[in-house]
């Protein structure tokens, strides 16, 4: 294959990969940026929301694309329930105390790993793709479902972002973030705030999972590759920081779909490492990040 | 220190009592317990992990051979019993359940794991413990002296052979220029390394060959190294997500100019070929061990094992038509478990005494003729490589079906002997 096609496989599977990386990791930032929560359990909430699709277009009678469809609405709101009971019933009663919300955390990951195990078994399980279109360029041919991830990743997130700035319940969101005690003080119940962001965070993730899984299969194992990622992309970007979590995500994206297809994959994660231990080392707020 | 052993000395009473005790046990009990006790096979299977889907077959065919075992009157006339362990397909743990089932559950023998890197972990942890491992998986490790004295690959023919009695059928029928896709990993690299030289050998190229981790989920990056002048496509992967793997390959050729497809059943092992995303495999060719849909020749031992095992005539569970076998590798369970019968029997095995008696049992035998032992067809075993050799089919996608169009001898799949373990001590 010639330079320019293969440079043009490599940034759309670059893109593709850039667009659901930025969802995963965008729930990720949100919950540390306004709970100071590192949630390790996030790669889960990812993999319950592949998982629940399956569940979801297996057992609804529709044709796959308004099961799909239905499964890109039901399954983040399962998991964005799971993760406020999660908050409610132990976050909270550890006072967001961040040592103890990271073990904890871990000990969440365990729990719904083994609880799809348990419960889904250990196949991986595809889900048929919403429809079936792909694209024939004079050197290869690219699934058209690709590229609506992409399309529907940046509109979940444009959603995300209106939300975040000009909604009010945004405005208590960011309230919260900078200063937790003077929201308080003004009335914010900063429980069901923490509650709140914990669900949009899994939801967000899930969502990412419902795009992904016609691509890849449901398998219990599917969350530790996008927590690595995300958590890559959010400490180049500044934790808590959206907007740098969206540009690291595009770079990360980008720069793996390029490396890894000149080059090799390994080669693309030794390169995505290596950035996150310089950014530790010269610039440890993260690109965008405020300083603490 | 008088009184202490005068104490000590039995009374006439306790004596009788206590050879009476004795008499019982021994004239009445103990029979009673030898004839119940059951031979205990340990069973290494890969029930979660990336083998979980060869890991429900295997223990569905191990549980469907154990039935017909049993109801044939056991082994030895005695009842035979299965431990199973999960291993997660995990080297490390499989190491650890080999010892398990040997020192914990005190099983006679273990047997059944596939994926190559779990068992070149695994089976030195056997040879310390002096038990046997009859490992299903394929690969050259065992014929390749990788392994030990207690390692033996009865039910399965190794990759090496697989691969160089086919290659000469791929350069005759689809083409001379090859590019080869395999996992990154022992199996692969037996892949590589066998099916390049016979290809050579055949007066054929391999003009790429493209290695993907066996974790890989996403594989559209890979495909661009495919050379544009490959005459022939030569895929083999695993783990969870082969499906993809196969999709994105039919979205990179898409209704284009394409090489012909030649891949080992192992890309799709356990998914449904009518699955979305794959009517461009129709016309493609596959090796498969054992065929998953049944033939028009099928023997009447095939028939009754599918049927044993609960295999409808698509290769699917016949009370799940979307729980699609490993039809190609499965029947190595089953027949694994004949040669623990027939190797017990021929050894008069009694106990783990006698576990250094099976092996040279088993190392004895040669011929394996078509029967319900042997399902798959007739074998020939080289009791020096603890290596069996079998028949190959190729076959070709036809309808949404693998129908097969060749069976390779067995001469053909015979190579150099790399190793003699019978020179090795136990």
């Amino acid at each position: 294959m010639s330079f320019g096609p293969f440079l043009l496989l490599a940034v759309l599977e670059g893109t593709v990969m850039a667009a659901v990386l930025a969802l995963t990791a965008v729930g990720l930032s949100l919950v540390f940026g306004v709970m100071r929560v590192v949630n390790v359990a996030h790669g889960e909430f990812y993999m319950l929301g592949a998982v629940l699709a399956w569940f979801i277009t297996y057992y609804l009678p529709f044709p796959p694309a308004l099961a799909w469809l239905a499964a890109l609405i039901i399954a983040p709101l399962i998991v964005a329930m799971i993760a406020a009971l999660a908050d409610t019933l132990v976050l909270k009663r550890l006072n967001y105390d961040p040592e103890a919300t990271i073990v904890a955390t871990i000990g969440l990951l365990y729990m719904l790993q083994q609880a799809a195990l348990t419960f889904y078994g250990s196949d991986a399980r595809p889900v048929v793709a919403p429809f079936q279109w792909r694209i024939q360029l004079p050197w290869f041919g690219y699934s058209g479902y690709k590229l609506f991830v992409v399309l529907a990743a940046v509109v979940i997130l444009a959603a995300v972002w209106l939300f975040m700035t000009r909604t009010k319940v945004g405005l208590v969101m960011r309230a919260t973030q900078v200063d937790r005690d003077t929201a308080q003080a003004f009335g914010i119940n900063v429980d069901r705030v923490y509650a709140g962001t914990f669900a949009l965070g899994g939801a967000l993730a899930a969502a990412a999972a419902v795009l992904i899984v016609p691509i890849q299969q449901a398998h219990y194992l599917m969350g530790h590759d996008p927590l690595l990622l995300s958590f890559i992309v959010v400490i180049i970007g500044g934790l808590g920081s959206i907007r740098g979590t969206l540009v690291a995500a595009l770079v990360i994206g980008l720069s793996d779909g390029v490396i890894s297809m000149f080059f090799s994959p390994t080669l693309a994660k030794i390169i995505a490492t290596l950035l996150v231990a310089l950014v530790l080392v010269f610039r440890p707020q993260g690109l965008f990040g405020a300083r603490a | 220190m008088a009184q202490d052993l005068i104490g000590l000395t039995p009374s006439r009473r306790a004596l009788l009592k206590g050879a009476g005790a004795g008499l019982l046990t021994a004239g009445f009990v103990a029979p009673v317990w030898a004839q119940a006790a059951p031979v205990k096979l340990g069973f290494q299977l890969h029930r979660t992990g990336i083998g979980a889907a060869y890991g429900r077959w295997y223990e569905r065919t191990a549980q469907a051979a154990l039935k017909v075992v049993n109801e044939a009157g056991g082994i030895n006339g005695r009842p035979v019993e299965i431990v199973f362990e999960d291993d997660g397909t995990d080297p490390k743990r499989g190491a650890e359940v080999v010892e398990k089932l040997t020192s914990q559950h005190k099983c006679d023998l273990i047997f059944g794991p596939l994926f190559s890197h779990v068992v070149i972990g695994s089976a030195p942890r056997a040879g310390e413990l002096k038990v046997p491992y009859l490992v299903c998986s394929e690969g050259f490790h065992v014929a390749g002296g990788m392994l030990n004295r207690w390692s033996m690959q009865p039910g399965i023919t190794d990759v090496r052979a697989q691969v160089s009695s086919m290659a000469p059928w791929v350069l005759a029928n689809l083409g001379k220029k090859v590019t080869m896709v395999f996992p990154d990993y022992a199996f692969g690299h037996d892949h590589r390394d066998y099916f390049t030289a016979a290809v050579e050998a055949g007066g054929g190229q391999v003009v790429a060959q493209i290695a993907v981790p066996p974790t890989e989920t996403s594989f559209t990056r890979y495909l661009p190294q495919i050379p544009n002048d490959t005459e022939v496509l030569y895929h083999v992967m695993v783990g969870p997500a082969v499906l993809t793997f196969v999709k994105e390959l039919g979205e990179f050729y898409g209704t284009g100019a394409k090489p012909e497809i030649f891949g080992f059943i192992d890309s799709l092992e356990a998914v449904d070929m009518a699955s979305p995303g794959l009517e461009f495999l129709e016309g493609s060719h596959f090796w498969e061990g054992h065929c998953r849909v049944k033939q028009a020749d099928a023997s009447e031992h095939e028939i009754a094992y599918r049927a044993a095992v609960g295999v409808d005539d698509n290769g699917a569970s016949v009370s799940d038509a979307k729980d699609v076998s490993t039809y190609a590798h499965m029947f190595s369970v089953w027949e694994t478990l004949h040669i623990i019968k027939a190797g017990m029997e021929a050894s008069g095995y009694q106990g783990i005494a006698d576990r250094q008696k099976f092996v040279e049992a088993v190392e004895a035998m040669t011929e394996m003729p078509e029967s319900l032992a042997h399902v798959q067809g007739n074998k020939v075993f080289n009791g020096k490589t603890h290596q069996v050799f079998g028949h190959q089919f190729i076959s070709k996608v036809e309808g949404g079906k693998l129908i097969k169009v060749h069976t390779t001898s067995i001469e053909e799949s015979l190579y150099p002997d790399a190793v003699d373990y019978t020179t090795q001590s136990f």
